[in-house]
């Protein structure tokens, strides 16, 4: 068999393929293209939640949203691992993404106006990509199947430490709830735009498909999100900010309303509420950091200068 | 040339989609001969369809902790069983 055959068998036995195995370019391109866009999410979508540290309402709170943040950091570097094994450098990615050339979800673009916004973090924005996610544990790149094993079984406590604080949020007062419904409001629509376009004008897709990379059309992810979540709006006794929101008898699944793909499309292509927010602070970051990692060069210098001496 | 055969950690891909997995050392003179080693050694019932080699003095290794667990506990919430889920709204 030749290299192309052998990939070509691998995809019909549905087996998973290796950092060392021979792929076509294109599958090379579009994992490094899927796999750093979801690092980048990662990374980025430490900003939202992170500016709630110091003002979360109880030691607690503050307590597990750091860890949920330091989780959502290592998420980021075991998929910069996963994409590094496909060949492309880490700092080629920090470059990219600095310059507007990979992209992360456009949720982290939106605002984190109040306290509920971090409870429906959780159980929106994680919910959805939970859901994304368990799918692509199955997917035909081993090093990234892999890395999303880990990350699901870390994402269950962040859906559910959203939910817990929801909960908690609907039981206080009147302004608490109206928190809590003014949150759901604003994050409903971005979480389920989360899942892409619908499947008919979905560029990757079909090809995606084919190298078992994608398993489960957007559309299809979209509709299981929305009939999990919406019991779940009922119970915290939340009002889904959809007129057409119905049960379809027929189908099995709820009916939603139209969504606006004019704003999708107008927050991946930069102009969202936050799009240059986050990135400057990236930037920043990266940038106030550089001496940092000088240290630990000229450290790790040092170290092996002496090692030779005592030798 | 170095004084004597290397000491060899082995690391084997049980199958596709799986990691490598430590199951042991070895001796070898080089890298070439720690794969043949290693697979006469470690797969010949093909245990595996992928192995590494790494010489064992490149491996640097964190002190152990009493308790196995190097991120100690007392941070319960870091477990999805911490939160208090109402059955009602299902699976999550």
């Amino acid at each position: 068999m030749t290299p192309e055959e052998q990939f070509d068998d691998l995809m019909v036995r549905d087996q998973r393929v290796e950092a060392r195995d021979w792929m076509p370019e294109a599958y090379r391109k579009t994992l490094i293209r899927q796999i750093a866009q979801h690092a980048h999410s990662e990374i980025i979508g430490m900003q939202p939640e992170g500016q709630w540290i110091t003002r979360a309402p109880s030691l607690r709170r503050k307590a597990i949203l750091i860890a949920k943040v330091q989780d959502e950091a290592g998420h980021g570097l075991y998929l910069y691992s996963a994409a590094e094994t496909l060949g492309i450098p880490r700092d080629e990615m920090m470059r990219l993404l600095h310059e507007g050339r990979q992209k992360y979800s456009s949720i982290f673009n939106y605002p984190t106006l109040n306290w509920a916004d971090v409870g429906t973090i959780g159980w929106l924005v994680d919910g959805a990509a939970i859901t994304n996610q368990v799918m692509l544990t199955r997917g035909s790149y081993g090093p990234y199947a892999r890395a999303m094993i880990r990350i699901c079984k870390e994402e269950s406590f962040h859906q559910r430490q959203g939910y817990e604080s929801l909960v908690t949020l609907v039981q206080g007062s009147d302004e608490q709830k109206a928190m809590a419904q003014d949150a759901l409001e604003r994050w409903w629509w971005p979480s389920l735009m989360m899942f892409g376009p619908p499947d008919a004008e979905s560029t990757h897709s079909a090809q995606s498909a084919a190298w078992n990379i994608k398993r489960e059309s957007n559309d299809t992810l979209r509709q299981k999100f929305i009939d999990a979540t919406v019991p779940q709006a009922d119970y915290l006794g939340l009002r889904i900010p959809d007129p057409d929101l119905s049960w379809n008898e027929e189908s099995g699944h709820y009916d939603i309303g139209p969504i606006d793909w004019d704003e999708f499309w107008r927050v991946v292509k930069g102009d969202g509420p936050c799009n240059a927010e986050r990135i400057a602070h990236k930037t920043s970051v990266w940038d106030e950091g550089e001496w940092v990692r000088e240290a630990a060069d000229a450290y790790a210098m040092k170290q092996e200068i002496r090692a030779e001496v005592t030798i | 040339m170095k004084d004597g055969w290397q000491l060899w950690e082995v690391f084997v891909r049980a199958n596709r989609g799986l990691s490598h997995v430590h199951v042991g050392s070895l001796h070898a003179s080089d890298a070439a001969s720690a794969l043949q080693n290693a697979e006469s050694l470690y797969a010949r019932r093909g245990e595996g369809v992928s192995i590494w080699v790494v010489e064992s003095h490149l491996i640097h290794a964190a002190a152990p902790y009493e308790d196995n667990s190097v991120e100690a506990g007392g941070k319960a919430y870091r477990h999805p069983t911490f939160y208090e889920i109402p059955d009602e709204v299902g699976h999550m």
